[in-house]
């Protein structure tokens, strides 16, 4: 039985990954950009929410949705006026410039809030749980789940369902055929970025009331994402959610065996599947 | 006064000069052909105009205003849509999505909508959810066209439509430019397929090594003179 429960942790536990990881999916999916600045922009995220909460008074789950088309706009500027610059046929220019911004960001976090460690108030919703015949879940891992399901959901939507969505893909097989349909691809990206961060924001909402966050947790939140991406198959959402969880439950199994092989047996998962599946789980077709 | 006019058009490659002074005119529901050996330069021709290349604002004028200088996407939104060389279907796009993209986040209005370019081309309704790199090159070809039509272009930018098409396939595709024609648009069609272009066009320029060498009317050019311009003299 505790293994069951052991599990079922693991894989709420990875709607967390998956959180960590859309946004960066949905960026590599659309235009082949990895930004190691990602897992800091979810920490800017977090602290921005903080900052809402304690000016503002609000609830962390009303400050998150002020702070979302904040994030758009930072993902929009971002993307149109620095990195689509470094976009081209070499892959370098974009892994250092997001390199850079990584740092630049963890140092302007340093700056601005110290390296204290700094958590979301909770409050009797977010330590709330339920009890699902012998097994007790939280409400907050439900609730990040079920949030990873919804983002998931609503990304695919907007993919396959919507003309933004046709111009995703259609500027992802060809930009400059795309600009002969009338579509700027520039805004294009910047938009795809945008929506990034505003995943990246809900992604902040639940790592900042699940553990403490300080200025420098943000290349680790880096790596579960990337790992997460990896094991998915590049540029298939479900498949990132799936490599989320695989993860998720990993860590849990080892941490149920020895807490301090937790971190350990998610990145052995991780190199089990790339050893086993070079491609990852959903390889697109054409990659 | 012309609809599109290019005045010393010139582009390059890096250090590769693709095009030297190119003049070319294109008057108001009017068709002419662009004719010339590979590497002459025409698919750059028309990737300047369209503005893929981008060039000196007053290389190229539509309707009364400069647009070298701008980008593909202003361009096209003016009314100059592009059938490009190779068709250049979307793969992650079925058919239906292919042609739906061309009229992307505008309102249109004209002869040209997903109804009639399934009447246009019968083909492409049965096939409307297939991706459209699923389809045979001269179906591809008529998704590329007609993605081209839904957005009511006023100039039509056809890049070697018949490019690698059986002649039966070529015959059904060129069946579609009167109609196009008849609906308003003006058209400049590059071909290699000599005849074809004779067949549509009103005009037609030859090129030859990145200069326009020879232009008039199909009746008034010799088999000659198209010759010796299409290969140089001597050949
Ligand atoms: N992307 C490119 N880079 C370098 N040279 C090119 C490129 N595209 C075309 N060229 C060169 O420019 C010249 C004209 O090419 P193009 O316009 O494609 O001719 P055409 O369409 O008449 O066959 C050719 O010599 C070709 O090799
Ligand atoms: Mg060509």
């Amino acid at each position: 039985m505790i293994w069951i429960d052991t599990i079922i942790q693991g894989i709420l536990l990875g709607g967390l990954y998956a959180l960590f990881a859309s946004g960066l999916s949905l960026v590599f999916g659309i235009m082949r950009l990895v930004n190691l600045a990602h897992g800091d922009l979810i920490v800017m995220g977090a602290y921005l929410i903080l900052v809402l909460v304690s000016l503002l008074g609000l609830s962390p789950f009303i400050a998150v949705f002020i702070a979302m088309p904040a994030m758009f706009g930072v993902g929009w500027v971002l993307q149109r006026y620095l990195l689509n610059r470094t976009l081209g046929d070499d892959i370098l220019p974009p892994l250092l410039v997001t390199f850079g911004l990584s740092i630049a960001l963890q140092n302007a976090l340093l700056e601005g809030f110290s390296a204290d460690s700094q958590r979301l108030p909770t409050n009797a919703l977010t330590t709330a749980s339920v009890d699902v015949g012998p097994i007790t879940l939280g409400v907050m891992p439900l609730l990040t789940f079920a949030s990873a399901v919804l983002v998931i959901v609503g990304l695919n939507q907007l993919f396959y369902r919507t003309e933004l969505g046709r111009a995703f893909r259609a500027t992802s097989d060809d930009a400059t055929t795309a600009s002969l349909m009338g579509i700027k691809p520039a805004n294009i990206f910047a938009t795809a970025t945008g929506i990034a961060l505003v995943i990246v924001t809900i992604a902040a909402l639940y790592l900042g009331l699940r553990a403490n966050f300080d200025p420098n947790i943000g290349p680790a939140r880096l790596i579960y994402a990337f790992e997460a991406v990896i094991i998915g198959g590049l540029g298939s959402l479900w498949g990132t959610l799936l490599g989320g969880i695989i993860i998720g439950v990993a860590q849990t199994l080892g941490a149920a065996i020895n807490p301090e092989w937790q971190i350990l047996a998610g990145h052995i998962a991780f190199l089990i599947v790339l050893l086993v599946r070079p491609r990852g789980l959903f390889p697109r077709a054409n990659d | 006064m012309a609809l599109l006019q290019t005045q010393n058009l010139v582009a390059h490659y890096g250090d590769f000069q693709a095009l030297f002074g190119v003049d070319i005119e294109l008057g108001d529901a009017e068709t002419i052909a662009i004719i010339g050996a590979n590497g002459a330069g025409k698919t750059t021709l028309m990737r300047s105009i369209c503005g893929v290349l981008r060039n000196d604002a007053a290389a190229v004028t539509y309707d009364g205003t400069a647009i070298g200088a701008k980008p593909a996407d202003e361009i096209m939104s003016k009314g100059v849509a592009m059938v490009p060389e190779g068709r250049k279907l979307f793969p992650s796009l079925s058919v239906e999505e292919n042609l739906l993209i061309g009229t992307y986040g505008r309102k249109v209005s004209g002869h040209w909508n997903l109804k009639t370019v399934y009447e246009l081309f019968p083909i492409l309704a049965e096939r409307r959810n297939n991706p459209g790199t699923a389809l045979s090159g001269g179906q591809q070809q008529m998704v590329a066209i007609g993605r081209a039509l839904m957005s009511n272009p006023r100039v039509l930018l056809c890049d070697e439509i018949s490019l690698g098409l059986a002649p039966v396939v070529i015959k059904d595709i060129y069946k579609a430019i009167p109609q196009i024609k008849a609906a308003g648009a003006s058209l400049i069609v590059v071909e290699q397929d000599i005849a074809q272009a004779m067949a549509v066009a009103d005009r037609v320029y030859c090129m030859m090594e990145g200069r326009v060498t020879l232009s008039g009317t199909p009746e008034s050019l010799s088999r000659d003179k198209i010759h010796n311009a299409y290969f140089g003299a001597g050949h």
